[in-house]
């Protein structure tokens, strides 16, 4: 078998990619030890239907950067239901605009259909459940057709900040002390 | 020419540094790859993200601010500062640490951009850095960036082009260039900032260029940064068939850009806000001017939008009951911005200028008149004979009183607006019209943020003798102060004359003849001239004594200072030496003193210490 060339950015998408899974995934991880003390990768065991816990660190990642652009966890600390809707609302623009900066610049969001919302559509058997979810008169064989109702979104890239060896990610906010 | 691999271009700006790069091994039928760089940096505390922009903010933490792994940067280092996006976020909150327009403190003629000077109102434990010392700062780290992303192209080894602003007098361009050298840059050429987005545009057109612009062209460039308006012509002649490029004339260093902009506007707010008994402090203040630019950037791209509100979020968790809100109206952001920056003039107006007070704050000596049409009517005003010497090419009105542009080129983050593009546009046909003459045209296809950073990563390319290339040289003739030989008068001062030892237009590479006067140099004790520069006087040639000029002709530089050591001579002899004046590969200006006898030379230094 002759191994591909690969180019920089080729590996470094591997290598986050491969980041990420190991963080994620046990098995996998198993796997990359193996492959990293030498071993060729053991042929995948008939695997049992099974739950996992996600690793938690990108979902703290990506809180405190919400907080940090767009005071995100401020906001929902908040009793909202003392303020009048006028006051809400200036707070909102600012968790708006920062949440969505942040947002934008570590993913890549775009909707999962690109047809308008309440058009029809016709899905041919095979279609991905986990990205087109059928409801109502759920009945009979595909293609399905029915109304889009909502258009989804997905994640297309994933650019989240590298983070320093021992860096504390339960720590959302730092408290701030001025001297 | 050296083995590099990469032109590399560092746009190494006043609010932000930027680095692009031209592939030089690649076939020259091809098409030229460019390619921007992706600057690694601390974007939060122990949190590294690739940008395209690296913020040329520097800031120094107390030792109990931030752990070592918070500093830890991808190639393996935990340097003792910050550089990039978290040093002007930690800055904005700790000020008294942060080092911010570096660039622009080296350039200012009242300090001694060699000491340790900054950040200005650092108390005595902050370790203070020079603004030559936060420069190589911006620039090591740009290296590692780059050396992380490219380890088989080590930059000290390509081909490395630094952008300084046209404005640039020799000795700030002399410590860039100093900067680079401490770094390690081996293969390095400066290259002025409006030539770099012209270079941009030329290669954004793809060859398409020669049909935008004709001989007789003049190209106004205005590059209006976050900090700085830097001004260049730049025409359009003929040669043996083929289009040439001839940059006739730079502006004066004005210190004034977006930032100002964003400024102003956050001060009008707070006004409002006072009237309502509501006080901002420090740090609301940073929030309200960013929440200006927000603002003001929405709706100078939509002219739908009249209000827009601005809201200054509290300090504390509580965000809704602390947030303060208030608005901005298009009507608001027209004049302040508009009317104060792009005010509508005649072509005779020119900047306000106070009289300095003798004793100034130390701080950057930011432009005095904010209206940048005034700066550019100046501007023009004085180089109506710029094109002179290109007879044949450049007809003008026989009464023009300013040079006419027949096309602009704008740059800088400023015009991403287009009501502020249209009017300095406007603006300038007015002028133009007025004397009878055609509009100018807008040059299409600049790309305004990373302009500067491309165009200086193609100029490593075009030094390699492909595509056009922008001749000019020196865009000033330079003199020394000689006192005239004259019987002394009780309480007078024996009057100056200045001598030519650099003409206007030098290549990079060549010497200026030797001037046939000589001056004296006392053996053993430095000894200072007082040193001039003339961005209008083109005619002048080594040896011409100029007995009079007016301030508007010909500017006071920094003094110069030779040292003449010892050895061989009596201490306090009087030596006669001639000036001599080269310009370098790199693009600096280079003073000698050259002995009657003998073949030593002695290098002769420009004064960077700032008046006492």
């Amino acid at each position: 078998m002759t191994e591909p060339k690969f180019s920089f950015f080729a590996r470094l998408l591997l290598a986050l990619q491969a980041f990420w899974r190991t963080l994620g995934d046990p098995a996998f991880a198993a796997g990359v030890a193996r492959l990293s003390q030498g071993a060729l990768p053991a042929p995948a065991a008939e695997a049992r239907p099974g739950l996992r816990q996600m690793a938690p660190e990108s979902a703290l990642q990506l809180l405190s950067l919400l907080q940090q652009e767009g005071r995100f966890i401020d906001f929902l600390q908040e009793n909202v239901s003392a303020y009048a809707d006028a006051e809400i609302g200036g707070a909102a623009r600012v968790v708006h605009e920062g949440c969505r900066k942040a947002l934008h610049a570590c993913l890549d969001i775009v909707p999962v259909r690109t047809e308008a919302e309440g058009s029809r559509l016709t899905l041919p058997a095979g279609f991905d459940p986990a990205a087109t979810r059928l409801t109502g008169n759920v009945v009979g064989q595909p293609p399905f057709t029915g109304t889009l109702m909502h258009r989804g979104w997905q994640v297309t890239a994933i650019k989240l900040p590298q983070l320093a060896e021992g860096h504390n990610v339960k720590i959302l906010a730092p408290a701030e002390v001025e001297l | 020419m050296s083995a590099a691999r990469y032109a590399v271009g560092i746009d190494l700006g006043t609010t932000h540094c930027v680095m692009s790069a031209v592939d030089l091994t690649q076939d020259e039928s091809e098409q030229v790859v460019q390619q921007m760089v992706a600057i690694p940096q601390l974007t939060g505390p122990g949190s590294v993200e690739d940008r395209l922009l690296l913020p040329s903010f520097l800031y120094l933490p107390h030792p109990d601010e931030l752990a070592p792994n918070d500093l830890t940067l991808p190639w393996g280092t935990q340097p003792p500062f910050v550089v990039g996006e978290l040093a002007r976020n930690l800055g904005s909150r700790t000020p008294i640490r942060l080092v911010s327009s570096a660039k622009s403190w080296l350039c200012h003629p009242g300090v001694d951009r060699r000491a340790s000077i900054l950040p200005v109102e650092a108390p005595p434990e902050v370790p203070q850095v020079s603004p030559l010392q936060a420069s190589i700062h911006y620039l090591e780290h740009l290296r590692q960036a780059w050396d992380h992303q490219y380890p088989d192209a080590p930059l000290l080894e390509q081909e490395v082009t630094i952008t300084v602003p046209a404005s640039f007098d020799p000795a700030a361009r002399e410590l860039t260039d100093e900067a680079a050298a401490a770094v390690g840059f081996g293969h390095r050429t400066l290259l002025e900032e409006p030539q770099a987005a012209l270079y941009s545009w030329i290669l954004a057109s793809e060859g398409g260029w020669r049909k935008q612009v004709e001989v007789g062209d003049i190209i106004l460039v205005i590059d209006l940064g976050g900090g700085t308006t830097d001004l260049s012509l730049i025409v359009v002649t003929e040669r043996d068939g083929s289009l040439e490029l001839n940059r006739v004339a730079v502006g004066d260093h004005i210190l004034l850009g977006g930032d100002n902009m964003d400024l102003a506007l956050a001060h009008l707010v707070r006004t409002k806000l006072a009237g309502q008994n509501i006080s901002l402090d420090l740090w609301q203040l940073q929030a309200l001017t960013h929440g200006c630019r927000t603002a003001k950037e929405a709706m100078l791209t939509d002219p739908a939008i009249d209000t827009m509100p601005v809201v200054v979020p509290s300090r504390g968790s509580r965000l809704i009951g602390g947030t303060i809100r208030t608005e901005l109206t298009r009507e608001e952001v027209t004049h302040t911005l508009v009317e104060g920056f792009f005010p509508w003039v005649d072509a005779s107006a020119r900047p306000a200028s106070r009289a300095r007070t003798a004793l100034t704050k130390l701080g950057l000596p930011y432009a005095q008149d904010a209206g940048i049409t005034r700066h550019l009517a100046a501007f023009l005003g004085r180089q109506t004979h710029a094109t002179e010497a290109l007879a044949g090419f450049v007809t003008l009105p026989p009464n023009a009183s300013f040079l006419h542009p027949t096309a602009v080129l704008l740059n800088g983050g400023v015009f991403k607006a287009p009501l502020l593009a249209e009017r300095t546009l406007e603006m300038l046909n007015a002028w133009l019209q007025a004397e009878g003459s055609p509009p100018a045209r807008l040059l299409e296809g600049a790309d305004l943020d990373l302009a500067v950073a491309r165009g200086a990563a193609y100029y490593g390319y075009v030094r390699r003798g492909r595509g056009v290339r922008i001749r000019g040289g020196t865009a000033k003739a330079y003199y020394v102060g000689i006192e005239s030989a004259m019987p002394a008068v009780p309480g007078m001062e024996p009057p100056l004359q200045a001598l030519c030892i650099a003409p206007f237009g030098m290549e990079e590479g060549t010497d200026a003849a030797l001037p046939s006067q000589e001056v004296g140099l006392v053996v053993g004790e430095p000894v200072r001239f007082r040193f001039f520069g003339s961005s209008v006087r083109r005619e002048d040639r080594v040896g011409s004594v100029l007995e009079q000029w007016s301030p508007e002709e010909v500017e006071e530089l920094e003094e110069i200072e030779a040292n003449l050591p010892a050895e061989g001579r009596t201490s306090g002899e009087v030596v006669p030496v001639r000036l001599h004046a080269a310009v370098t590969e790199v693009g600096t200006l280079r003073l000698e003193a050259i002995p009657r006898e003998g073949h030593e030379t002695w290098k002769v230094e420009f004064d960077v210490r700032g008046q006492e």
